[in-house]
């Protein structure tokens, strides 16, 4: 046992090794993460009301969900959107690597231009969808709700093309709403205005550089901010120095949800499943299925999933279809079942509310075909409203109709408007 | 310039009994060859003057009979008689040898009456176990995604084979059928001769000791294949190896296929999903509607067709099919024949095996899941100039022999490696056979990297992909592209890495040109 128990200078190299690599993953003693702006959100925080963003303590809400609400569609909202996926994909090979694993074109996006894309396996079924960043000819950031470094890694395979994760060293802000653009003049951005939607470019900030998209995901006038870690909180007091009297108010979730849903716009996981989280087999999507099939580009270079969804499309393989609902009344039909003739089930609503800017009881949901597709009538969504401790079931008309829900003016406007 | 219907990549006898078969059925088919020479890992090699033998297969036991049907290679000079059969003889440095002859031990001598009648049992029940297995061999595996009615009927059939069995048989089949063979073999026999030779059978060729998981597959394996209508017989051909290609070879000629040597294919160029022809590394251009490779299936995509035009998870699969092998392949030219001890002039012209145990076979495994050769090597030995004295001078001797275990990615190197791993197989030669080392005018060891570099075979592995339970059948070479199309419309695979696998069989060949005129490509 004496012997046994005697450390040798290996053992040594060894037990040090071990307890570094031990300090090395250390990521288990905290439960939450912080974002770069978490002292800025903790001093805000004033419900208290997180949620698990990616492994990231994100607020649902900071103070009140109706007034964040409103600060998107009436002042200026600020939203952090650190613990977004982000990939940084560089290198000569770079375009022709990601034409491969997205869906889009993209030799068709410039250098300085944003688009929204989604990418699927083998199958043709969806990994993902999140929005592609050309940063210059040979520079891309991918963002994306789900993690798929090993997808990209060996996607990378044949091609001259580093593949990088930088979700923690790169901090992100969505700054949302009519007033946004003033906010960023005011903050010193010069040439800001020059953005048009889906344009990016790089400004100076605290010695370093912030680079700015006019992009977002709320259907309204935004921008979206990246910037190094370490430049995170100085931004954040910019911004929200200089949006003080332009009503600027930091938000949650909960707020941003309502505005995407009335732009029309899907959330990974929410309104479909991703194929890798899918253990159903009938719970995996293609991008016809959830209202991608747009981005579906026979003509372009050979991508992931080409054969399957061709093939899907030839063989009439497509079994759901994701509508847009307008529901009659006003009670919200979250996860609602929808109805034929009230009594054939055919799908399901993924996310529902009162539309304050619509005026309209507005829905996203999922339907097996030909429901939502050549059958769009008499459709019925049943309600269960919780009235004094006893349900009322309401079975309520639900009419298809186009995404989005509502279209603002401003979103586009060139130059941007300034309220 | 003459158009093709078929353009065959690799005239290894697979891609020309795939090519024979296809122009018998009415195509017009060229046969790209990279080599100088046809035959892939199948030919006769001189390798010092004035004398040749079989380059890497030596030994005929699986020449499909549909292939020999289809190509009507007797017709061509390729017939095996009983006679002809070759023994298994399971050498000891120490006493007489014990041999197993006929097709795979009809009768056993060297051995006492008592393990004569447990091999009996033990033979029968091996050809019942394997027999279930064989018609898989000649089929598709089966498309779990939509399975046809002839499919269907085959899987249905198979149930029946196992039905007909009885109760305790059909148990002990499926409780045997992924176990390992010395387990088997400790509970059926007694004497470690046979079952050292039967354990080098079951793991030759492939990355498994006899006490790996589901190495009695590669038992049934050997003896799922036949030659001259009998299961687990071996022939050593007249000429070697080279004459059986020969065979098939004139049977593509005559059926019109036109074969190009030393052109070596560069892309295969794929147009929307579609393989479409072939760049020559010249820069030419051939077209055609079907494309099939009957190389290496890695090659064929990462190399050939590029990641850029597959998807990410097919990459993936065709990188994961383990491709190392363990086997090298000697060569020695002797001035006169060796003398192995205890064996009589029948047993030199058999198959002479060195694995005096399970044992043995195992120890001489271990080494090499760590990346060093057996220092004990086991091997399979002919002599195969006994019998044809054309493949030597007068008086001189061929030796040619399988020896394992020679891991791939030999840590050392094989530069450093190969001299040491020579003189290690040499000890054993010699023990076996005294004074043989005095015989050699000239040794040739070919390891996994010299067979990677000579025969294009990806890790110098002969099956072209590790022939295990999980690289088998549906899983061949990878799972849910195991019916010799691809990805790629217009595109198949016909060489030993698809199912059956490997082995001159031409079995995957002929079942990728069946699955082509069936599927009108």
């Amino acid at each position: 046992m004496a012997q046994a128990t005697r450390k040798r200078p290996v053992a040594k190299t060894e037990d040090a090794a071990v307890s570094a690599r031990i300090a090395a993953q250390s990521h288990f003693r905290i439960l939450r993460l912080g974002t770069p702006f978490q002292p800025r959100l903790d001093a805000l925080a004033k419900t208290q009301d997180w949620y698990n963003w990616a492994g990231y303590r994100a607020p649902h809400s900071l103070r009140d969900e109706e007034l964040e609400y409103f600060a998107i569609r009436s002042q200026a909202a600020l939203f952090d959107i650190s613990p977004m996926t982000k990939y940084r994909i560089e290198g000569p090979d770079a375009e022709a690597f990601l034409d491969r694993v997205t869906l889009r074109d993209v030799t068709k996006l410039r250098p300085g231009r944003v688009h929204y894309t989604a990418w699927c396996d083998d199958e043709g079924f969806v990994l993902d969808d999140g929005t592609l960043f050309r940063l210059s000819p040979t520079r891309f950031r991918l963002c994306s709700q789900e993690r798929h470094l090993p997808w990209l890694l060996d996607s990378a395979i044949g091609f001259d093309v580093v593949v990088k994760e930088e979700t923690e060293a790169v901090a992100g802000l969505a700054l949302q709403g009519p007033t946004s653009f003033a906010v960023l003049r005011d903050a010193g951005f010069a040439g800001v205005e020059k953005l048009k939607i889906f344009d990016l470019a790089d400004f100076p900030h605290d010695g370093g550089t912030v680079t700015i998209s006019r992009t977002g995901f709320t259907g309204d006038l935004g921008y979206e901010l990246f910037v190094p870690a370490d430049k995170a909180l100085s931004l954040w007091d910019r911004l929200m120095t200089a949006g003080e009297l332009r009503g600027i108010r930091a938000i949650g979730y909960t707020a941003l949800n309502r505005a995407r849903l009335e732009a029309g716009l899907i959330v990974a996981n929410g309104d479909f499943t991703t194929a890798e989280h899918a253990i159903r087999a009938d719970r995996l999507r293609r991008p016809d299925e959830i209202g991608l099939g747009f981005m579906i580009d026979p003509e372009k270079a050979h991508f992931n999933g080409r054969r399957a969804i061709l093939e899907a499309r030839a063989r009439r393989k497509l079994r759901h279809v994701l509508v847009g609902l307008e529901v009659e009344g006003n009670i919200p039909a979250e996860h609602a079942i929808v109805y034929h003739k009230k009594h054939q089930e055919v799908g399901l609503v993924s996310a529902a509310m009162w539309s304050p800017m619509a005026k309209r009881n507005i829905a996203i949901a999922s339907l097996a075909r030909p429901y939502g597709d050549t059958v769009v009538e008499d459709l019925w969504v049943e309600i269960y409203a919780m009235r004094e401790l006893q349900y009322q079931k309401l079975m309520k008309r639900a009419k298809v109709v186009a995404r989005p829900f509502i279209k603002l003016d401003r979103r586009i406007a060139n130059p941007p408007a300034d309220f | 310039m003459t158009s093709f219907d078929a353009i065959v990549i690799g005239a290894g006898h697979n891609g020309l009994v795939a090519a024979a078969t296809l122009a018998k059925a009415g195509r017009k088919v060229l046969v790209l060859e990279a080599g100088s020479e046809v035959g892939g890992a199948a030919r006769t090699e001189e390798f010092a003057p004035g004398f040749r033998a079989s380059s890497i297969a030596h030994l005929l036991n699986r020449l499909h009979p549909d292939v020999v049907k289809t190509l009507e290679l007797e017709k061509h000079g390729l017939q095996f008689a009983r006679a002809d059969f070759l023994p298994s003889v399971a050498l000891s440095k120490d006493g007489p040898a014990l041999m197993l002859h006929g097709a795979y031990g009809e009768v056993l001598t060297g051995a006492n009456s008592s393990e004569q009648s447990a091999w009996k049992d033990l033979r029968a029940q091996l050809l019942r176990y394997a027999g279930i297995l064989k018609p898989f061999l000649s089929r598709r595996p089966p498309d779990l995604a939509g399975m046809s009615l002839m499919e269907t009927a085959g899987l249905g059939q198979t149930a029946l084979a196992l039905k007909k069995l009885g109760k305790e048989d059909m148990r002990d089949f499926l409780r045997v059928l992924l176990t390992n063979v010395a387990d088997l073999l400790d509970e059926q026999l007694e004497d470690i001769r046979l079952k050292g030779l039967l354990a080098f059978d079951a793991t030759l060729g492939s990355h498994l000791g006899p006490r790996s998981p589901t190495s009695l597959l590669g038992l049934y394996y050997r003896l799922a294949g036949e030659t001259g209508g009998a299961a687990g017989a071996q022939v050593l051909p007249q000429g070697g190896m080279g004459a059986v290609v020969a065979a098939i070879r004139a049977a593509a000629e005559k059926a019109g296929v036109t074969i190009r040597t030393s052109i070596a294919v560069a892309r295969i160029i794929v147009e929307k999903g579609r393989a479409v022809g072939v760049t020559l590394d010249t820069g030419e251009e051939l077209r055609a509607r079907t494309v099939v490779s009957a190389i290496n299936p890695a090659t064929t995509f990462l190399d050939l067709v590029g990641p850029r035009e597959i998807d990410t998870g097919f990459v993936r699969k065709v990188r994961n099919i383990r491709m190392k092998g363990d086997a090298a392949k000697l060569h020695l030219a002797l001035d006169r024949p060796p003398q192995f001890t205890g064996a009589d002039a029948a047993a030199h012209k058999g198959r002479l095996v060195i694995a005096p145990s399970p044992d043995h076979v195992e120890r001489a495994f271990n080494p090499c899941k760590y990346g060093e050769f057996s220092p004990e090597p086991v091997m399979e030995i002919t002599l195969p100039s006994l019998a044809d004295p054309s493949l030597a001078p007068d008086g001189a001797c061929v030796l040619s022999a399988v020896v394992q275990y020679a891991p791939y990615a030999l840590k050392e190197g094989w530069v450093a490696g190969k001299p040491k791993f020579l003189e290690a197989i040499m000890a054993r030669l010699e023990a076996y056979a005294p004074g043989i080392g005095k015989s050699i005018v000239h040794a040739e060891l070919l390891t996994p990297a010299d067979i990677e570099a000579r025969y294009r075979m990806p890790g110098g592995h002969w099956h072209h992909g590790e022939s295990q339970a999980d690289q088998m059948l549906i899983s061949r070479p990878v799972s849910g592209w195991s019916g010799y199309d691809t990805p790629l419309e217009g595109l198949f695979l016909a060489g030993a890495g698809s199912h059956p696998g490997g082995g001159v069989s031409g079995a995957p060949g002929l079942n990728a040109a069946r699955r082509i005129i069936a599927m009108r490509g």
